[in-house]
Parts: C-alpha cells; sequence; structure tokens
C-alpha cells in the first residue's frame, strides 16, 4: 500500500466546517448559559446555518477534488447543501417558540439538528461508499436522539425507538452491500466503480450489492416497501422533527442514490431502471391511497411524503440531464412546501393533530388558513405553485426518455391525491369553528419562517427560470 | 399598436381582487364597489376589442408575446380571434353582471368576491392563452376559487357537490396535461406555442392524433359536459350559489367548446375527422336525454341545469358536422346559451332569494302578483326554446341547416328536441306563472331594480343578436372558415 500524504483543503469544506463549528459551540455554551441567556443559542445557529448558506453560493461553478477522492465539491453537491441548508434554517426558526411551549427548550436540540445537517453534507458532496456511510450515520444517530425528545411523552419514546431499529437494520444493509461492491469491483470510490462497470462482465455481486444499497437508501428515503417506519415516526416525533426528518434527510438519500445510480452505474440503466420502475410506481400508489383515510395530519403528511418520494423516484427512473435536474428542483421544491405545511402545524401544537382540529381555521387565523391552503394545493401539483412546477418537470423528463406510462400512473397518482389534500382544505373553509380558545399572536421567527416557505412556493411556481438554471448547471456529467 | 390590452383584460381582476383582500372584512360596501369597479374594468375592455378586431383575417390579433420559462418552452403568449374575442366578451360581462348580482351575499363577504375575482381572471385567461403551458395553468387556476365558491356558499350538500365538481374536472385535466407534453415532445422543435402547433398538425401521424385526441378530448368533454360525463353540472350547479351557477352555465361549460375548437380540430384533424360520428351521436344523446329529463324536473334550479346538458349538445352536433355553417352556429349558441341561461340562473335566484323553494309545483299563478318578474322570466325562457327572433333560434337553426348535409338521421332526431325544450318550459311557465294563484306567496315582493339592472343587458344582447346576427356572424366567419379549412372536412 502506498503511502498517502494528507490531502487537507478546507476551502472545499468550509460550509460543512462552519455548520460544525456552531454545532459544537452551541453545545459548548449550552451548560454555561444559564435561564433566559440560552435564548441565545436557536440565534446562533441560525446565523450559522445562513453563514453556511452564503459560503456554500460563493463555492459555486467551482468543481474541486479533495481529501484523497473522498469528498468532492461540485455544483451538484452545492445545489443538495442550498436544500439542507434551507430546510435546517426553517426548521430552526419555527423550533424556538414550539420547545418553549413544550418545555424542552435545551440547546443540544439546535446541536443535534446541526450535526445531521453537516451529515447530509457529507453524503451529497462524497464520492466515496464509506464516506457516503458515514455521513449517513452521523445523520441518523442525531435524527433518533432528535426524534425522542419530547422524552415524558410515550408516542415520542416510541417513535424514537422505531425509527433506530429500523434504521439500524437500513444501515446493516447499505454496509453489506458497500461490502459487496468492494468485493466486485474493489474499490469504494465511485469513480472507480463507473470504470469498473463500463466493461464487458459485470458479475452477480455488483448486482447484489447494488440491491442491498438500494434497500438501505430506500428506507432513508421511505420508498415502498421500506416506508413501514413513517407513520409512526413522524406521528410520534416533535413537529419540528417531523418537518426536518420528512425534507432534509429524504432529500440527503435522494443525493447519495442519484450519484450512485446515475453516476457510478449509469451504464447499466437498462438493468435498474425497470426495479425503480415498480419501486415509484408502487410508492406513489401505495402513499397516496392510504393517505385518503387518514384524520391525524401529521400521520396524512407522512404517506403524503412516501408518495412525493414516489414522484422523485419517477426523476431517477427516467435519468439523463433533466431526470437529474428534475429530480433537484423537485426537492427544493418540497422543502418549501412540506416544511411550510409543518410550520402550521407546529404552530397549532402537539395537542392538535387532528384533522377535526383544524375546523373553521381559516376564520380565526385568516393568514394560517389561506398559506395552509396554498401549501396543500402546491403538495397536491396546482398551478401556480412550485409543487405544479416541480411535477410538470418530473413528468416531462419521463415522457422525454420514453416513460410515458409512469408519466400517467404519475398524473393519476397526482389526481388521487387531491382529494386528501382538498379534504384538509376543505374542513378549514367550511366547516364552523370549534373552539373558542383564545387567538395567539403568531410568534416572530415562525412568522419568518413561514413568509419564507411561502415565497419558495410562489417563486418556484410562477418564476421558477432562475432556479431551473440552477438546477439544470447542477448536474453532474451522467458518464 | 402597444397596449396590452389582453394583459389589462385578464390581470385587472387580479388587481381587484387584491385590493378587497386588503380592505377590512366589515367594510361590505367598499368590497362590493371594488369588485364591481375592477370587473367592470374588463368589460370595457372587451367593448374596445370589438370596436379593433379585424374581421377580415383569421390572424390572431392583439397578440402579446414574452419569454417566461424558457427551460421548459413556456412562454406568455397571448392572443385572439374571432373565437376568443366573442368569448371574452360573454366573459366580461356575465363577471359584471353576476358579481352586480352578488350583492345580497352577507356571508363572508371579503372572500366570497376575492375568489370570484380571481375566478374571473382564470376564465379570461383560457380564452386568450395561446402557450399551452399558460392556457393549462389557467384552466386549473379557475377551479380552485370555483370549488371554493360551490364549498363555502352553496347549497346544503354544499361539500359534496364542490369536491364533486373539481375531481370531475381533475380527472379530465391531467389527461390533458400528458396529452400536451406527449404534444411537446413529439414535435421537433420542442415547442408549446399553440400557433405553431397548429401549422406543424399536418406531420403528426394519425395513430398519434387519434391517442391524444382522446387525452384532449376527456377534460373538454368532462367540462361540456358530454354525455356520460355530465353527472357533475347538475349537483355542481342546484347547490352553487345563483352568481356562481350564472358563471359556470354561461363561461365554464363553453370552455370544453373552446377547447375542441381551439385544440383538438386544428391539431389533430385526422382524428377530428374520424370521430365526427361518435361525436354527433353523443350530441344528439345530450340533446334528447338532456330534454326528457328536464320533463320530470320538480326542482326550478335542477331543470335549467339539465336544460343546458341539452343545449350544449346542439353545440356539439354544431362542432361535430365540421361546416363552416354548423361551427359558427356553435359559436352562436355559446354565446347565445352564456346570456339566456345566465339570465334565467338570476331570475331563479331571485324567486328563490323571496320563496326560499325552488319547487315548481310550490307555486301558481304568480303573474298576477309579479308581472313584471314573470314577464321577464317568459322571455327568457322562449328565447331558451328558440322563439324566432330571439338568439336561441338563430343559433340552433344554424346549426340544423350545417349540420343536416352531414347527418340526416341524427339531425332528424335532434330537432326533436327542439319540440320537448318547448314542452318542459311551458309546462315550468304554466305551473308558476299561471293557474290559480297560490295565496300562500300573497307577500311576495317585485323584482328589485339591481336585479332588472343584471338582466337587461343580457336581454337586449339576446334580442338583437335574434333579430340582426350579422355582426356576430362576420365577426367569426374568416375564424370558422379557417377551423373548417384546417380539418379539411
Amino acid at each position: 500500500m502506498s503511502w498517502l500524504t494528507p490531502d487537507i483543503n478546507f476551502k472545499i469544506i468550509s460550509p460543512e466546517l462552519i455548520i460544525l463549528i456552531v454545532a459544537l459551540l452551541v453545545l459548548i455554551l449550552e451548560p454555561l448559559l444559564k435561564g433566559r441567556s440560552k435564548n441565545i443559542l436557536p440565534h446562533i445557529s441560525w446565523i450559522g446555518v445562513a453563514l453556511a448558506l452564503v459560503s456554500v453560493i460563493t463555492l459555486w461553478n467551482r468543481e474541486e477534488l479533495g481529501f484523497n477522492q473522498m469528498f468532492i465539491l461540485d455544483n451538484f453537491s452545492c445545489f443538495f447543501k442550498i436544500i439542507f441548508l434551507s430546510g435546517t434554517l426553517l426548521v430552526i426558526l419555527s423550533s424556538i417558540s414550539y420547545l418553549k411551549e413544550e418545555k424542552i427548550f435545551h440547546g443540544e436540540y439546535f446541536s443535534l439538528i446541526l450535526f445531521a445537517t453537516f451529515g447530509m453534507m457529507l453524503m451529497a458532496s462524497s464520492l466515496n461508499l464509506i464516506v457516503i456511510f458515514l455521513g449517513l450515520e452521523i445523520m441518523s444517530l442525531c435524527l433518533y436522539i432528535l426524534a425522542g425528545f419530547r422524552r415524558y411523552d410515550l408516542k415520542s419514546n416510541e417513535s424514537s425507538m422505531k425509527y433506530f431499529l429500523i434504521g439500524a437494520f437500513a444501515s446493516g444493509f447499505l454496509l453489506y452491500g458497500i461490502a459487496m461492491l468492494y468485493g466486485a469491483t474493489n474499490s469504494t470510490n465511485l469513480k472507480e466503480i463507473l470504470i469498473f462497470t463500463q466493461g464487458f462482465e459485470n458479475p452477480l455481486f455488483l448486482f447484489i450489492g447494488l440491491g442491498l444499497i438500494l434497500v438501505g437508501l430506500g428506507f432513508k428515503i421511505a420508498s415502498f416497501p421500506f416506508h413501514m417506519w413513517v407513520p409512526d415516526v413522524y406521528e410520534g416525533a416533535p413537529t419540528p422533527i417531523t418537518a426536518f426528518i420528512s425534507s432534509g434527510p429524504k432529500a440527503a438519500g435522494f443525493s447519495a442514490l442519484l450519484r450512485i445510480l446515475l453516476f457510478a452505474f449509469g451504464s447499466l440503466h437498462i438493468d435498474w431502471s425497470f426495479v425503480l420502475w415498480i419501486l415509484a410506481v408502487l410508492t406513489m400508489s401505495f402513499g397516496n391511497v392510504i393517505a385518503l383515510s387518514q384524520t391525524n395530519i401529521k400521520r396524512l403528511l407522512a404517506y403524503s411524503s412516501i408518495a412525493h418520494a414516489g414522484y422523485v423516484l419517477v426523476a431517477l427512473v427516467a435519468g439523463g440531464d433533466s431526470g437529474i435536474s428534475s429530480a433537484m428542483f423537485y426537492l427544493l421544491a418540497y422543502t418549501f412546501m412540506n416544511i411550510g405545511a409543518f410550520i402550521i402545524i407546529i404552530f397549532l401544537g402537539e395537542k392538535k393533530v387532528n384533522l377535526d382540529d383544524y375546523s373553521g381555521l381559516v376564520t380565526k387565523y385568516p393568514i394560517l388558513g389561506i398559506t395552509l391552503a396554498l401549501f396543500m394545493f402546491s403538495l397536491a401539483g396546482f398551478p401556480p405553485t412550485s409543487g405544479f412546477m416541480a411535477k410538470f418537470y418530473v413528468f416531462s423528463s419521463a415522457i422525454k426518455s420514453g416513460y410515458t406510462g409512469l408519466a400517467i400512473i404519475g398524473v393519476l397518482n397526482s389526481f388521487v391525491s387531491v382529494y386528501y389534500y382538498l379534504r384538509v382544505v376543505v374542513i378549514m373553509f367550511m366547516r364552523a369553528p370549534v373552539d373558542e380558545v383564545q387567538k395567539v399572536p403568531i410568534p416572530f421567527f415562525l412568522g419568518l419562517a413561514l413568509l419564507f416557505s411561502v415565497w419558495g412556493t410562489l417563486h418556484l411556481g410562477i418564476l421558477p427560470q432562475s432556479f431551473l438554471t440552477l438546477a439544470q448547471n447542477s448536474i453532474f456529467s451522467p458518464f | 399598436m402597444n397596449i396590452p390590452i389582453l394583459s389589462y383584460m385578464v390581470f385587472s381582476p387580479i388587481l381587484g381582487m387584491i385590493l378587497v383582500m386588503l380592505l377590512k372584512k366589515e367594510q361590505v360596501q367598499g368590497i362590493r364597489w371594488v369588485s364591481a369597479i375592477f370587473s367592470f374594468i374588463p368589460l370595457i375592455l372587451s367593448f374596445f376589442l370589438l370596436a379593433n378586431y379585424d374581421p377580415s383575417t383569421s390572424k390572431m390579433q392583439f397578440v402579446e408575446f414574452h419569454k417566461w420559462i424558457p427551460s421548459l418552452g413556456a412562454n406568455y403568449h397571448l392572443g385572439a380571434d374571432g373565437l376568443s374575442v366573442p368569448m371574452l366578451f360573454l366573459t366580461a360581462l356575465l363577471s359584471f353582471v353576476s358579481i352586480i348580482g352578488s350583492f345580497n351575499i352577507n356571508f363572508r363577504v371579503k372572500e366570497y368576491f376575492a375568489f370570484f375575482l380571481l375566478l374571473e381572471t382564470g376564465m379570461l385567461g383560457v380564452f386568450c392563452a395561446l402557450d399551452f403551458f399558460l392556457f393549462y395553468i389557467f384552466w386549473e387556476i379557475m377551479l380552485v376559487p370555483m370549488y371554493f365558491l360551490i364549498g363555502i356558499w352553496g347549497g346544503p350538500r354544499k361539500e359534496y357537490a364542490a369536491i364533486k365538481f373539481f375531481l370531475y374536472t381533475l380527472f379530465g385535466s391531467v389527461f390533458m396535461l400528458v396529452g400536451i407534453l406527449a404534444l411537446y415532445f413529439t414535435v421537433e422543435p420542442h415547442t408549446l406555442n399553440m400557433m405553431e402547433l397548429i401549422r406543424r398538425a399536418p406531420e403528426l401521424s394519425r395513430g398519434f392524433q387519434l391517442i391524444v385526441y382522446v387525452a384532449f378530448y376527456l377534460a373538454f368533454a368532462i367540462k361540456v359536459p358530454i354525455f356520460p360525463f355530465h353527472t357533475w353540472l347538475p349537483d355542481a350547479h342546484v347547490e352553487a350559489p345563483t352568481a356562481v351557477s350564472v358563471v359556470l352555465a354561461g363561461i365554464l361549460l363553453k370552455m370544453g367548446l373552446y377547447g375542441l375548437l381551439r385544440v383538438s380540430y386544428p391539431m389533430f384533424p385526422k382524428a377530428a375527422l374520424y370521430f365526427a360520428l361518435p361525436l354527433a351521436l353523443l350530441a344528439v344523446i345530450n340533446i334528447i336525454y338532456g330534454a326528457l329529463v328536464c320533463m320530470a324536473q320538480k326542482d326550478l334550479k335542477k331543470l335549467v341545469a339539465y336544460s343546458s346538458v341539452s343545449h350544449m349538445g346542439f353545440c356539439v352536433l354544431g362542432i361535430a358536422a365540421i361546416t363552416v355553417t354548423g361551427i359558427s352556429g356553435c359559436v352562436f349558441q355559446m354565446v347565445s346559451h352564456g346570456l339566456i341561461t345566465g339570465a334565467l340562473f338570476l331570475l331563479v335566484g331571485v324567486l328563490y332569494d323571496r320563496a326560499h323553494t325552488r319547487d315548481i309545483d310550490a307555486f301558481g299563478g304568480l303573474w298576477v302578483k309579479l308581472p313584471v318578474y314573470s314577464g321577464i322570466m317568459t322571455l327568457f325562457c322562449l328565447g331558451s326554446l328558440g322563439l324566432p327572433g330571439l338568439s336561441g333560434f338563430v343559433s340552433e337553426f344554424m346549426v340544423f341547416i350545417g349540420a343536416f348535409p352531414v347527418f340526416k338521421v341524427i339531425v332528424a332526431i335532434a330537432v326533436l328536441g327542439v319540440v320537448l325544450t318547448a314542452g318542459y318550459f311551458l309546462r315550468m311557465i304554466q305551473r308558476i306563472f299561471l293557474g290559480e294563484f297560490n295565496p300562500k306567496w300573497e307577500g311576495l315582493p317585485e323584482i328589485s331594480g339591481r336585479e332588472i339592472f343584471t338582466v337587461t343587458p343580457l336581454a337586449i344582447l339576446m334580442i338583437f343578436i335574434g333579430v340582426y346576427p350579422m355582426p356576430l356572424a362576420n365577426m367569426i366567419r374568416a375564424t370558422m372558415e379557417n377551423i373548417v379549412r384546417l380539418v379539411g372536412g
């Protein structure tokens, strides 16, 4: 084995470093600060995230490898980091008032969120399966703790336990898959695997390994049939964490999946695409059909998030440049509209999660009612919102690649989904309010997060060109 | 001329909506008048369109073009021809009339008018969008306010009616979306420009045309509605508040026909020829079936709703014939039905507001008590059943003349529909206005000035088109000839 000189390039990991430093800072400050001065911790966290966002933007349009080809800085990873950081920013901003309300305001909450974000960023920016695994574990371990953060609540405990057990199981699959791939190709580096797969003969091990990786990441993105944990975990976890789990980690899973499938295994597209075709159809249909009968809004959005994973899988099946960029655009749009919807649930609190609690919401809180309706229409894929634009892009890339049948199944699915999203709107707008509890003013930072999500949802829906260009410039050259 | 007149038309209601949302909930009068003013602007602009429209050409006029989303090939592209201009005028007129007619809404006024103005933008946009992406967006946007208007201000079964309407229409639209995408990727270079796609239509293979035609047909037929997709219509109409029924019957139904004439016929000529006979058969089912159902109705509003199904059948028959007279007859019927049925719904609403029932058998001899109301109502009923001298007659006559050379037997059956129409309308008039006066309605007040104001323009236009149809015929001729030429029927 040759001697490797340390190949350290701090510049290309500057966003990750910022997040890491802020996370550690929050962790150190937490025991030192007393009483009200702890209020500063969330603000340190979100400023750190904003700084990281700025540093990602300054690194745009540079392509560099570092750390012995373990780490790559390209537009693809930058785009995903923008998704993660926006999601984290929204979650931190909307958590502040929630944590005080639930009496679980602890500094490590923010620190864990930041560590999880660090893990996601590592996943998006890695050219090595081992580093992807590392990032995934950093992310997941933080999420397991966060899911159980309402520790006096049984459902939260259940959520954490279930998430941990199933997540650990999935990690096992992933690691075993990586081992198989190493056995087949003698490398864990995606570039070397790419070179290997372009050869003439591909051993069976290669496909077994790929299959196992698909299972492992399938758990993370909540695709059928690896979705069983989703409704329980989403229901039990604190609502801001539910919002977090449904956006960032899902996008991180997809970033790894995109790199592995469309980069390293791009030349074998015909071999794996039919598996993904079936998974996409089952994921969409299953999520949408089960969501029809939900009465708890967190569970409803859990099944909806399964369905949305299915739509992104459609983009993966389509492949090619437009497949990759439409998946990225979709995930960005999904982050804004989904967290946006969750922000309103966060505001209403853990006791109001049944659909009936939303009766007449619009008469009591007109702004919240209208914005939640906007997010519901966006999730259902209605113009002129980001959800429509994203779906249009995904289905058009599917038709472009010749998967017309898949696109038709996709639009029919989004037709089915309209029913349950509209049910929320019906209850908010067309029923009389139930209780006469005093109206609470909307906290400033939560309102700010809400405004940011509304802006994202409308901007990506009405004037999407700038972000479409961004997504189109962010693709890695397929192979 | 560089004034973006169509944009002003389409977006002035949106501006009104924003203003309405900024007003306080309690400023009911202010909200009403702001909405009335901002729906009056498109009406004035539509007069400007009528005056400046050049009827000698079938080219698009008042065209606006801006790049919008280059990566998806979508542009902001508006324009109007002989098919759009009458529809734009009808939309602006009926929206304004409906907003004036909604002044008696007292429940959640602010939201009501905000949704209504959004609806108007959507409708106007559909009739002048020349880019498929934009067309689809307007087509879908319109559903949302309509859904709220039925679901919040509707009758006892409003939620059911609203969601049924929404899902029915959406089901059609998703197929249209796939059709649009299929077209986009089939034509080289890819384009969503409807005019460009029409030019390139001969390149499309017959098999492809047949498939895409069916995808679009689902969207349009549900909207019209053509049998067997009509079941959402009676529910939606009966539950919707008066003004919404007016817009629903007067404009939304026309969008399906507009789509057939704007998209299906010029873009898929081979499929249009292939499906002409089935379409004519469905049309005659619409006519006869709708009329027969009307015969059995006890609810006045439901009667008017089913009469729309029957009348839309005439439009579809005119389209199926693919002759200049037939298609012109269809456009005439679109305008005429918009005016007449709009007015009928307004008048049914007037009676319902006072009597709180729509049961035809509950009334009797109302003419004694309400001579003005009864006179106006009878005038519009006569217009609807096709009395010569009123617009309904002209349009049905044109449809029959246009379609007779092509489908002799079918037209012969369809003419029976006119007899049936006369039957159910006269029966209704007799039950409500003639006969013994039911003393229960002793205290019923006469129609108010505002209500008369809402139906007057409709009555004037109905008589004008009935007596002197030339201006409208001249305006649409070049466009209709062009459509027939493109189909090559």
